[in-house]
């Protein structure tokens, strides 16, 4: 019943969409009087133009993935998880929290432990919303936008009075202890006799995200789990007809979302900073809702989405530093851009194609 | 156009009136589906013209196309004989077409006289609109037994007389030509014979009538014409004197079909299940089952009769563990938990309950799940199913999926198939494999044929039968009586929550059957 | 492969222009935005002005984000700037991990100590400066009472409001002084409304000079107590113009002056280590001009005067608050 190849569905239509969006970013760039082919340029090559450019798209792609992915897993139940901004947040506090909290001897040993403090804060701030929405039935997106808040000031206030270093004026932790620095893609690649930019924050916490995307795919369509969890999104009255537990889907998706979206703290907090800030999370939360929406919750498409927007971040700092005119408003107007044609205005391209195809099957026929 | 259409039909110029209404050459696709191929109709006036066919034979989409909601790819429309484009339901009602549709389109929380009104308003004010819907709706009443209290709200009366509500609304348009849409869907036999009355009492002021049904007894009753439809074609027009329902039903389905239920008396065994003062209250507070008592013994169907809304899908959603209770359900003469803090309907299937849900499209799959995971569902805990502790075995139930539907011959068989894919017929046949195929010792089927074409109904009564045979329970709730009548062995019939009464089906008739349906009679 | 080769190249050419002597020299304004009329705008004027001076061009990035510190500095070190200029004591962490990785740039922090070779640290000696606007302020009270609006709750902030908090008393030994701060993030640098709620709260417990010293928010200060009529004192660049005959005076951090420094001096003569901005190296002071004559006396300006000379000759000590975190003069 298909009227279109898969193949239109997944790369075409995205494709065009994405053109479209850059064809209308490059007015708003030719309304302020600069050329829209250069800003590409700059922005391409400030992204994926070298091996530092590399480093940090990617850096923020792995930032996205996991923000990503959390929106995914809570969307498969129908949860429509906003707090992936604050889970983040948090789950970057326990990942601080692990990481200074023992001299650790290397990061292999540090690593698993940090993985285990971000998921578990991640997974207790999602917790509580989605406890409220499966007993109280507050809607989860109402409160999950709430906790955002919280988090926030929660990680204020840790960082302005418990966790700062002594006599420092910064809100922010003291740096980790050596023994969890986490390999970057210039020594991992080292090992390897493949030179990469020294100073990019690209990490191992990529090749963890790698490993997220895969487990959350054989979660959602291998488990038991993740069919239950489907059942659920796509139809409560008819999962409870198959004795599955709005109850226990609810708790079980938001927990797993919750983790997912604390793991960024291991790419961010643990990987890049080395010590926890304010702030740490820089919008990612919200940036994974898009990543989510445009890789149809499908961990291959959350990764390519991901990817997307790493270039469209890193591309957009280069080219506000690069261009002034083009200011950081500028940047989220494109991705705004970007998000409006690949999600919200996604029919107005999908049904001239369909229609395009469904003509060129007749004349096939 | 019209003239060579004319000439292909000699029969049609034979006939001296100029049709109320005609179609000619309607095709209308979807995508790639063919809902309505080159058909053409001619209804003439002061006749009621039946159009019958199985679910998705095109039906509804050429009655749409004719109220104006789907433009016809090819094709013409002439009212009266007057070539009229409809584009929209404007056109259509002042071309003098009503639509009475299968969902109702009225205001709850206005009154009769107000949804009569509604969109029809003369001028700015609405008082003198109200006034003259009064007096017309007075002489209405008088002149075809519609009778319904202008100032009642609709919320407040039943679905009969909100029907009579829409009757009115297009009569209050000034239609000359009314469709009706599966209007007996949610009658009790009573309310239907009335509407039928109603419906006669139209023709004979004039007025043409087309009814769209499934159900073969509706069209002998009431109808001077019939046209069959069978997948988007219309493949003959009889006038319903020369005709009888088995010829119909091999039109429509195009081969020869059994019409009643051929079945061996039951030979009840033990009992299978103990229904002792069940009661459920819904969300709101409101009593929805009040201390239902039955039991059912193996080898036996008890049909459970009512109309729409009077407790059996509570009664079902409790003991299929969806809802919780109060009261005592036994099976097999052990206890089930009905608080639904022990049980749910995972543990009531492994119990031995499988349950054939009223709404399949609802409850009893996941329309976006492929055929081979709504086999799981439910059952997805079975060992057979499972690669390990964490992972399901998808190829096994794609196996075991492609094996049910071979046996249920479900088509087409291909286990990848999203549910909203097939046909009525074809998902219903998908959750009775999946929920027969279990071998329980207790089956609860609602609506086992709602939406199912007569050649799947032959097939599903069949195999309810059979199970029976082979010594099961089998609760089925059915709001079409003449399915309770064949296929059970023993009859409740409910009303308002209550068992009324229990029946032979020997012993019993539609109209005794139909009072205590409604309420009117009581009889243990 | 030859994708791999360019990128390999890309990244060479980078490393190459790092050490490159395109040198133009780099600053990046902290949060709270380029024109706060306070510390960044302050640091732009420097910049601004050396310009002007010697026609020369200068890098800029404008911090968006706490995370996104260590990015920028990189960026800006591998664009070839040199020396950079960073602001604030928030950048000192991530420089000190920075700086390492680019021993041919040379770095410049204001108001923060970073030990690295390349790095100069640029501090002020706010307590003086204070003091002396804190003399200014009791002298011109007619209530007694005086206030202060801080930014972020920070220990350099705290040596701003000790400062004035013993120039207050040393002219006024009754004087009360009610002391308040924005935030205890850097969102406080940057919340002109809040300001202003403090300001009238402070007047209503009977201040009638406030000494905003809160970057951003110190414009809603300033324009609070233009409304309400009471006198202000703004901080780091001259705000007397902002409202003028109502701005008592400024307390000048000579930041602008650091930068255009640093810039002059270029790479060859960069001066790494700690270097003392203090009222003697006019690192800090008191503004007078056209817009505030009125407001100072003779007998005014003749004090504070003195009391400079007194500072600068060692013969009064101001106590600096982050010396020990503790001041010596009670605040409310």
């Amino acid at each position: 019943m298909d009227t279109m190849p898969k193949w239109a569905d997944v790369i075409l239509i995205p494709l065009i969409n994405l053109i479209l969006a850059l064809l209308v970013s490059g007015l708003v760039v030719l309304y302020i009087g600069e050329n829209p082919i250069e800003a590409i340029g700059i922005l391409l090559d400030g992204a994926v133009g070298s091996t530092r450019g590399w480093g940090y798209t990617l850096f923020y792609a792995t930032n996205f993935i996991f923000t990503g992915l959390a929106v995914s897993v809570a969307f498969h139940a129908r949860l429509f998880n906003i707090g992936g901004e604050g889970q983040a947040a948090i789950g970057g506090l326990g990942v601080a929290l692990v990481s200074l909290s023992v001299n650790w001897p290397h990061w292999t040993v540090a690593l698993p432990f940090a993985i285990l403090g971000g998921a578990v804060f991640g997974a207790a701030w999602a917790a509580i919303p989605a406890y409220l929405q499966a007993r109280r039935g507050s809607h989860i997106v109402i409160t999950t936008i709430m906790f955002n808040f919280i988090a926030s000031a929660l990680l204020v206030y840790l960082l302005v009075n418990v966790l700062k270093v002594p006599g420092s004026m910064a809100p922010e932790t003291a740096a980790f202890p050596k023994g969890a620095h986490l390999p970057n893609a210039y020594e991992v690649l080292g090992w390897f006799g493949i030179p990469f930019n020294k100073f990019a924050p690209l990490n191992i916490a990529f090749l963890l995200a790698v490993i997220c995307c895969f487990g959350v795919w054989a979660l959602i369509w291998r488990t038991r789990l993740g069919y239950e969890i489907r059942a659920y999104g796509h139809s409560e009255a008819a999962a409870v007809y198959a004795g599955i537990r709005p109850f226990r889907i609810t708790m079980i998706a938001m927990l797993i979302s919750g983790a997912l979206a604390g793991l960024m703290g291991i790419n961010a907090v643990m990987g890049e900073a080395e010590r926890l800030v304010i702030d740490s999370v820089q919008g990612a939360g919200f940036v994974g809702i898009a990543v989510a929406l445009m890789g149809r919750s499908h961990p291959l498409g959350v990764f390519l989405a991901a990817i997307l927007f790493g270039i469209l971040t890193q591309g957009g700092i280069e080219l506000e530093f690069e261009i002034p005119a083009v200011s950081r408003e500028m940047i989220l107007v494109i991705q705004a851009l970007v998000i409006l044609f690949t999600g919200a205005l996604e029919n107005m391209v999908r049904m001239p194609v369909e229609k395009l195809f469904l003509r060129l099957k007749k004349k096939a026929g | 156009m019209a003239m060579q259409t004319t000439e292909g039909r000699p029969d049609a110029a034979a006939l001296s009136t100029e049709p109320a209404i005609e179609l000619v050459g309607i095709s209308k696709a979807f995508g790639p589906v063919q809902a309505n191929k080159d058909i053409s109709i001619r209804v003439m006036p002061g006749t009621i013209h039946g159009i019958i066919g199985e679910n998705g034979a095109g039906k509804s989409t050429l009655m749409s196309i004719l109220y104006g909601f789907y433009k016809a790819d090819a094709g013409e429309v002439l009212i009266r004989g007057q070539k009229t484009e409809i584009p929209n339901s404007q056109a259509a009602i002042s071309a003098g077409i009503g639509m009475v549709f299968q969902h109702f389109k009225l205001v709850e929380n206005f009154t009769v006289l107000e949804n009569v009104v509604l969109g029809a308003e003369s001028g700015a004010r609405l008082t003198p609109s109200l006034a003259k819907a009064r007096k017309l709706l007075v002489e209405l009443a008088r002149e075809y037994e519609l009778n319904v209290n202008p100032d009642a709200l609709i919320e407040d009366i039943g679905v009969g007389m909100q029907q009579r509500v829409e009757i009115l609304k297009a009569l209050y348009r000034q239609a000359e030509i009314l469709i009706l849409d599966e209007p007996t869907g949610v009658l009790t036999p009573a309310e239907a014979d009335h509407l039928f009355r109603i419906l006669k009492g139209l023709k004979e002021q004039g007025k043409t009538i087309i009814l769209i049904t499934h159900k073969l007894r509706e069209i002998m009753e009431v109808t001077d014409t019939v046209s069959v439809m069978r997948r988007g074609e219309m493949t003959a027009t009889v006038k319903t004197a020369e005709t009888s329902p088995e010829h119909l039903a091999e039109l429509m389905v195009g081969r020869k079909v059994l019409l009643r239920v051929d079945k061996k008396p039951a030979t009840p065994g033990k009992t299978v299940l103990e229904v002792e003062n069940l009661s459920v209250t819904d969300i709101d507070g409101v009593q929805r089952l009040k201390d239902v008592c039955l039991n059912v013994r193996a080898g036996e169907i008890l049909g459970v009769a009512g109309v729409a809304g009077n407790g059996q899908s509570e009664l079902l959603a409790a003991l299929g563990g969806i809802t919780a209770g109060t009261g005592h359900v036994r099976l097999n003469g052990e206890e089930i938990d009905l608080t639904g803090r022990f049980s749910d309907g995972q543990s009531r299937r492994a119990r031995g309950i499988s349950h054939v849900p009223e709404d399949r499209q609802r409850l009893g799959l996941i329309m976006d799940f492929m055929a081979w995971e709504n086999t799981a569902f439910g059952y997805h805990h079975d060992p057979a199913y499972q690669k390990s502790r964490l992972l399901m075995d998808n190829d096994a139930i794609r196996a075991d999926t492609a094996k049910k539907m071979e046996r249920f011959d479900v088509r087409p068989p291909d286990p990848r198939l999203k549910a909203k894919s097939f046909s009525g017929g074809n998902q219903q046949k998908l959750v009775l494999a999946r929920e027969i195929e279990r071998n329980p010792d207790l089956l609860l089927v609602g609506q086992p044929t709602r939406g199912v074409d007569i050649g799947a109904i032959e097939f599903i009564h069949q195999q309810i039968v059979a199970l029976r045979d082979q010594g099961k329970a089998i609760l089925l709730v059915s709001v079409e009586l003449d399915e309770i009548l064949s296929l059970s062995d023993r009859i409740a019939v409910m009303f308002d929550g209550q068992i009324m009464g229990e029946r032979l089906p020997a012993q019993t008739d539609e109209k005794e059957l139909g009072m205590m349906m409604a309420g009117m009679l009581k009889g243990g | 492969m030859t994708l791999m080769t360019k990128f390999f190249g890309a990244a060479a050419a980078v490393a190459l222009s790092a050490g490159a002597a395109l040198a133009d020299p780099g600053l990046i304004i902290d949060l709270g935005g380029k024109f706060d009329k306070s510390f960044n705008e302050a640091a732009y004027n420097g910049a601004k002005r050396w310009i002007e001076k010697t026609g020369g061009k200068y890098k800029e990035t404008e911090l968006q984000s706490e995370a996104q510190r260590e990015q920028s500095m990189r960026r800006m070190a591998e664009s070839g700037a040199n020396p950079v200029v960073v602001l604030g004591f928030a950048n000192a962490s991530t420089l000190d991990k920075v700086a390492p990785d680019y021993p041919d740039t040379k770095f410049a922090i204001i108001d923060m100590v970073v030990d690295q070779p390349n790095v100069e640290s640029i501090v002020f000696t706010e307590q003086e400066g204070s003091y002396l606007v804190g003399m200014l302020a009791g002298m011109a009270s007619k209530t007694g009472t005086v206030s202060f609006v801080g930014g972020m709750d920070i220990p350099l902030i705290r040596r701003f409001a000790c400062g004035y908090a013993q120039g207050v008393k040393a002219v006024n030994p009754k004087a009360k002084i009610i002391e308040n701060m924005t935030g205890t993030t850097p969102a406080a640098w940057n919340d002109p409304v809040k300001g202003g709620e403090i300001t009238r709260t402070q007047i209503s417990q009977g201040s009638d000079v406030v000494y905003a010293a809160a970057g951003g928010t110190g414009v809603g200060v300033l324009q609070t107590a233009a409304d309400e009529g009471i006198l202000s004192i703004g901080v780091d660049s001259n705000q007397n113009y902002l409202h003028p005959g109502k701005v008592l005076t400024s307390m000048m951090k000579r930041v602008d002056n650091a930068v255009f420094d640093v810039f002059s001096k270029g790479v060859d003569n960069f001066e790494p280590g700690i270097k003392v901005l203090d009222l003697k190296a006019n690192g800090v002071g008191y503004a007078l001009d056209q817009y505030n004559e009125k407001l100072i006396t003779p007998e005014m300006k003749a004090a504070v005067e003195a009391a400079k000379a007194a500072i600068i000759a060692g013969d009064i000590k101001v106590h600096d608050y982050m010396s020990d975190d503790s001041c010596p003069v009670e605040t409310m």
